[in-house]
């Protein structure tokens, strides 16, 4: 009985992971940075993978608002910010732990996120995109102009640290981004018979009239995609500013706005699986470029400018279709190297295929 | 207090004018947002720095070289980054921060993170209505009415002009009409950055230049064009005199106030936006077709 369920397990496997490559790459980058803490002890090289994850978190939740439901953003930092403060003031004036400062501190990110919404159920595509940018350097503002309860420049520190060692703080912010972006992954898979609203968020994405017109409130459902990505998003400000000990203005940054878009266009937007190859490449290699800290941003930029002039989609994107071919009938994903499709035996290569067994199959 | 505040008022809002229609001409023509558009305003301040105090040069040859020069690295950018990729909206952007954050640290690593101050085209000053006004601010005062004015004459009469704006108002038509449609985004956006260039020149020799002095005007030039429509030049003339006095006035009267006029001017930009979504003058585009 059990080898039966094992038999149908690995049935899966093999027709889901092992016939994708794409997914063989997903499989070993997520059991290589499991596996990562057993082999490295560095102290250093854990703390920027835990920065990885928790960015991994922001830059996927800003793809579920850009991406998925065409929304924009450039103030994603807004809601980082928010979330971050929230959690620090809570932490040093009631002294509440991080298990509850973090989801209050995403709580209150959702409301902030609501309240950018209001204005964005009247702006559409760039002027929703150039407005959004207003509302974090509103608060920067409001953060220097009150520096007594934010202090100001140099930021609250002080703030609770994340109990435990190295590793298991790298495993908690291990396990909360494995968590999230699964959640958000699944909320946006629109081949889902389950959840509706990434088909909706699709449709806002590609025409909101014609969603209008199909008689979805498109309104509130632009709310809901500004709330799922504030949540995210704040957990994720929560979660640093607990492992980093200090808010301060840098979490409101507009740089930390153009990262979140940098990260996800680099690796591919609307994809999710985008967003987290950009900052597990990214984020890692500005560290190593803080070796020659002159040519740091030179380099950086340099980089994004030269990917991005071959491989507009992202490059995550790219790889992808080198790898991988859809079916055109049955639109299921194959190996790139195949001829013919896995499930319905359809040429891959219309060029390509032998013209007389391309007929049999039809014939079948 | 109210004629220096009228007087700063102004030249605030000429410089912010020449920034913003150069951004609104660029996206009403092209549908490109040109985040480095404030970089260019940069690498002009810092060639008139070179040209003029480096190399000691003649300062009105140096601010002529200056301009030239950005235009056709702004020709230069546009043909090589951004025309290939133009079908991407978001790597567009994307493109254009990255330009911008690779022109601050070239200028990081070439000048060093001072700031650094140019010697004026005018010496001397005016007493006006017991204010002293420098003969550098009356200069951009007038430089860019000028420029504003033949801009207007530009678009309004010449036959590029027409073509200019035939092609913001509609691609597909104006590419059936004849219009290199290539070739006017390619002219667009050379005017686009010869005015970021002008406004650079003048900013430089009226305050100084830095390697962050991008990043700033980048967002009030933002919040000017959303205010008055996106790629509306006279919605972005209205806008630039709208947030210019209002930053001027935040300063003079709020404690704080140099902290917050961003934050007062982004939220001068929020409200005109929930009162009227599309801006002051804006334009709203048929949906392009397919």
């Amino acid at each position: 009985m059990t080898a039966h369920y094992f038999r149908r397990l690995y049935k899966i496997y093999q027709s889901q992971v092992l016939a994708i490559p794409g997914r063989v790459i997903a499989v070993f980058f997520f059991l290589f940075l499991l596996l990562l803490p057993i082999f490295v002890r560095d102290v250093y090289i854990l703390r920027i993978f835990i920065f990885a994850n928790v960015f991994v978190i922001f830059a996927v939740s800003w793809d579920v608002l850009g991406g998925f439901t065409g929304q924009i953003n450039f103030g994603h930092a807004l809601f980082f910010g928010v979330a971050a403060y929230t959690a620090a003031l809570l932490n040093i004036h009631l002294g509440l732990t991080p298990w509850l400062t973090i989801p209050l501190g995403a709580i209150v990110a959702v409301a902030a996120g609501l309240l950018v919404g209001i204005p964005a159920l009247r702006l559409r595509g760039h002027y929703l995109a150039l407005a959004t940018l207003a509302f974090p350097l509103m608060l920067t503002g409001g953060v220097f102009a009150f520096s007594n309860l934010t202090g100001g420049e140099l930021g609250l520190s002080g703030v609770t640290p994340l109990p435990g060692s190295r590793m298991s703080q790298y495993y908690a912010s291990f396990l909360l981004m494995a968590g999230s972006v699964l959640i958000m992954w699944k909320l946006t898979d629109a081949n889902s018979s389950i959840i509706r609203i990434a088909v909706i968020f699709h449709a806002i994405r590609e025409d909101e009239i014609a969603a209008r017109a199909c008689g979805i409130n498109t309104i509130r459902y632009k709310l809901l995609a500004f709330a799922i990505s504030g949540f995210f998003a704040g957990v994720a400000g929560g979660f640093y500013v607990h492992f980093l000990r200090i808010a301060g203005p840098s979490t409101l940054e507009l740089m930390l706005s153009f990262q979140a878009i940098i990260w996800t266009i680099f690796g591919g937007i609307g994809t999710i699986y985008g967003a987290v190859v950009g900052v597990y490449i990214l984020y890692p290699l500005m560290e190593v470029l803080r070796a020659a800290p002159e040519l740091r941003m030179f380099v950086f930029a340099l980089i994004i400018m030269v990917i991005l002039r071959f491989m507009p989609e992202g490059i995550a994107v790219w790889v992808r279709d080198k790898l991988e071919k859809e079916c055109p009938r049955c639109k299921l994903a194959n190996a790139a190297w195949r001829t013919n499709c896995r499930a319905c035996g359809a040429a891959l290569y219309l060029e390509k295929a032998n013209s007389s067994q391309n007929l049999e199959i039809e014939r079948k | 207090m109210i004629v220096e505040i009228l007087v700063n008022g102004i030249v605030i809002s000429a410089i912010y004018a020449l920034l913003a229609s150069g951004f609104a001409l660029i996206f009403g023509v092209a549908r490109i947002i040109n985040l480095g558009h404030t970089a260019f305003y940069m690498l002009a301040a810092y060639f008139l720095f070179t040209f003029a105090n480096l190399l000691g040069l003649n300062v009105f040859l140096s601010a002529i070289l200056s301009i030239v020069i950005v235009v056709l690295m702004g020709i230069g950018v546009y043909e090589l980054l951004i025309d290939p990729i133009r079908e991407h909206e978001t790597t567009v952007l994307l493109t254009t921060i990255a330009l911008a954050i690779l022109i601050q640290s070239c200028m990081l690593e070439a000048f060093g993170g001072q700031y650094r101050g140019v010697s004026s085209f005018f010496f001397g000053s005016v007493e006006l209505l017991g204010v002293s006004v420098s003969y550098q601010q009356l200069l951009t005062i007038g430089l860019a009415l000028v420029v504003l004015f033949s801009l207007w004459l530009f678009l309004s009469k010449s036959k590029l002009g027409v073509a200019i704006r035939a092609t913001a108002q509609d691609r597909e038509v104006a590419n059936l009409m004849g219009i290199d449609v290539g070739r006017i985004c390619l002219t667009t956006m050379a005017v686009a950055v010869g005015l970021a260039a002008i406004s650079g020149v003048i900013v430089a020799a009226l305050f100084v230049a830095g390697p962050t002095m991008w990043m700033e005007p980048l967002i009030i030039v933002v919040a000017i064009v959303v205010l008055g429509g996106l790629g509306s030049v006279r919605g972005s003339f209205v806008g630039a005199l709208i947030m210019g006095f209002v930053e001027t006035m935040v300063v003079v009267f709020l404690p704080m106030g140099s902290f917050l006029k961003g934050a007062i001017a982004l939220a001068v930009m929020v409200v005109v936006l929930l009162i009227k979504p599309e801006g002051m003058f804006g334009v709203v585009f048929e949906e392009e077709r397919l």
